[in-house]
């Protein structure tokens, strides 16, 4: 049984803000394909933002509740566009999901995983097949519940979760997009891997390998 | 290969650009205090009257904050490049302008600034202020005619804003303002062509490919393809082009009037943009739709992007008095 405390998650969010940097060229050219360019900036720009955020924060005085709460308002003013309201929504609900606990267990942070996947579900009001991140996110959501009520532990159900995400990301090449601003395109988005699906495959894999290795 | 701009830093040009417009318009503008993407009319809020709040991402001036002033929006919300504002700055307009009597917002319609806006209008609700959204749908090339809920706005917000501003400032009623916005959303139409790429200040790198001798029509104004990529046109058959779209929409009958504004999207000098106005006023003349007022110029950019937008806003006694109407802001006077 993995005990994550709030330092972990501390370093969860430097992970996902390095990766983010690492991943923001490709991003950016993924989204000018089919949008406008400049989601690997915003991507970047709000795992910074709550990077920073949480870093300053004194950790032996802060819950994870707290700590998510701060990520999710940091990345939102530091972003706006889709990204802000979607990601700190998902951070929000994360938080909500593990009120009053002081470190997270195995089934705590797949819970706050989850939640995570539904407040991006709730707030952007996409459903799996519109080409959006939620084909990433909620896939990645029901593989890590599954594979922790089969008796998986953090690392197998978050393991799970990662290459449910990327088969999702995969998978929006063959969607049309009807969301968001590739759904103008039509059938000319056919064959693009949605730039938001394609994100939500490094936050994913960051946060596991930051929670498991 | 980088694209050449003269700016610091990517990541500063946006508040570095706020500077430099708070620095030349101090007459009209100012920001709110410990809210510096959050600006607002030196005189345009009063009490009683309806505030409107407009906003978006920045790359698109003279759009929003040029349309701030005195007769029209009473704030815009600041975003980074292309990306809506978060709810914060949002908020602080609305706060800034509300006068007891509502506040609108309006903006274009993507789905990054609704999301951002409603939170806005959430929060305001909280703070007992009734916020009202009206969205700007004029890009006819965006959905099919009868998803029109579903088009972007883009440059027909000139007139949109302009309509609602005076309804505005005219002291009419929530509901009033509220009709009239929509109503001149209805009667805008809009059409844009790309011929190159823009490119965002923390990349550098042109956002999307188009070949040296073809255009995109139909083009979002943050570079979202179009419709159709085409060879490149004369003046003539693009500007015939867009407008057969933009009629076919509008359904002007003779004698009907509209208001024109042919805007660049960045880098396409006025030379080009006269030359399409002249085709625009003799396809109008030929089936007898008279111009009542034309805008040529920079209204709603795309960074550097190279093209133009053709918008007609098709008038009736209302939306004439509202386009008439005097307004004063930083970068637009009318009136």
């Amino acid at each position: 049984m993995t005990t994550i405390d709030t330092a972990r998650l501390v370093a969860m969010f430097a992970r996902i803000a390095t990766a983010m940097s690492a991943d923001r060229d490709r991003l950016c050219a993924l989204d000018g394909v089919i949008g406008d360019a400049d989601h690997g900036i915003a991507m970047e720009l709000g795992f910074s933002a709550a990077r920073d955020a949480v870093a300053a924060l004194d950790v032996g005085a802060t819950d994870p509740t707290t700590l998510l709460n701060t990520a999710a308002k940091s990345f939102l003013n530091a972003v706006g566009a889709s990204s802000g309201p979607l990601y700190a929504t998902a951070l929000m609900r994360g938080a909500a999901a593990v009120k009053g606990k002081t470190t997270l267990d195995d089934a705590d942070v797949v819970a706050l995983f989850q939640a995570m996947a539904k407040g991006i579900q709730d707030r952007g009001k996409a459903e799996p097949g519109e080409k959006t991140m939620i084909d990433a996110w909620a896939p990645a959501a029901q593989a890590a519940g599954e594979a922790l009520a089969s008796g998986k532990d953090l690392a197998g159900s978050l393991e799970a979760a990662a290459q449910a995400a990327k088969a999702g990301a995969e998978a929006t090449k063959a969607m049309v997009a009807t969301k968001g601003r590739a759904s103008r395109l039509g059938e000319r988005s056919l064959g693009h891997m949605d730039p938001g699906a394609a994100s939500a495959v490094t936050v994913i894999e960051a946060l596991r390998a930051a929670l498991t290795d | 290969m980088q694209t050449k701009k003269i700016i610091n830093d990517g990541n500063r040009a946006v508040d570095e650009m706020l500077e430099g417009i708070l620095a030349a318009h101090p007459r009209h503008l100012k920001s709110v205090d410990g809210s510096p993407r959050s600006i607002i009319a030196r005189d345009g809020p009063r009490q009683g009257k309806v505030g409107l709040v407009i906003g978006g991402g920045s790359g698109h001036e003279p759009s929003f904050l040029g349309f701030v002033g005195k007769g029209l929006a009473d704030a815009a919300a600041i975003g980074n490049v292309f990306a809506s504002p978060p709810p914060d700055p949002i908020l602080e307009c609305a706060k800034a302008v509300s006068g007891g009597a509502g506040v609108l917002f309006m903006y274009g319609n993507y789905a990054g600034d609704v999301m951002n806006f409603d939170m806005a209008a959430e929060m305001a609700a909280m703070d007992d202020i009734e916020v009202r959204t009206v969205l700007s749908t004029d890009d006819v090339a965006s959905a099919p005619r009868d998803q029109r809920q579903k088009r972007r706005g883009v440059a027909g917000n000139f007139f949109i804003f302009k309509a609602a501003g005076a309804a505005c400032d005219r002291m009419l009623s929530f509901d009033e303002c509220e009709r009239i916005a929509g109503k001149a959303n209805d009667h805008t139409f809009t059409m844009g062509v790309a011929l190159s790429p823009c490119s965002l200040p923390q990349t550098r790198r042109p956002n999307f490919e188009i070949g040296p001798d073809e255009m995109e029509i139909g083009m979002g104004i943050h570079g979202e393809p179009g419709i159709a990529r085409e060879k490149l046109k004369t003046a003539d058959e693009i500007t015939d082009e867009m407008l057969d779209r933009i009629l076919g929409e509008m359904a002007p009958t003779r004698g009907d009037k509209v208001a024109v504004l042919v805007n660049s999207l960045g880098s396409t000098p006025l030379m080009e943009l006269y030359i399409m106005n002249r085709r625009v006023k003799q396809r109008l003349d030929d089936i007898g739709v008279s111009i009542h007022a034309s805008w040529v110029g920079n209204y709603c950019t795309s960074l550097e992007m190279a093209g133009a937008s053709i918008t007609l806003h098709q008038l009736d006694g209302e939306l004439q008095t509202m386009l008439d109407h005097p307004c004063d802001c930083a970068m637009f006077r009318a009136g």
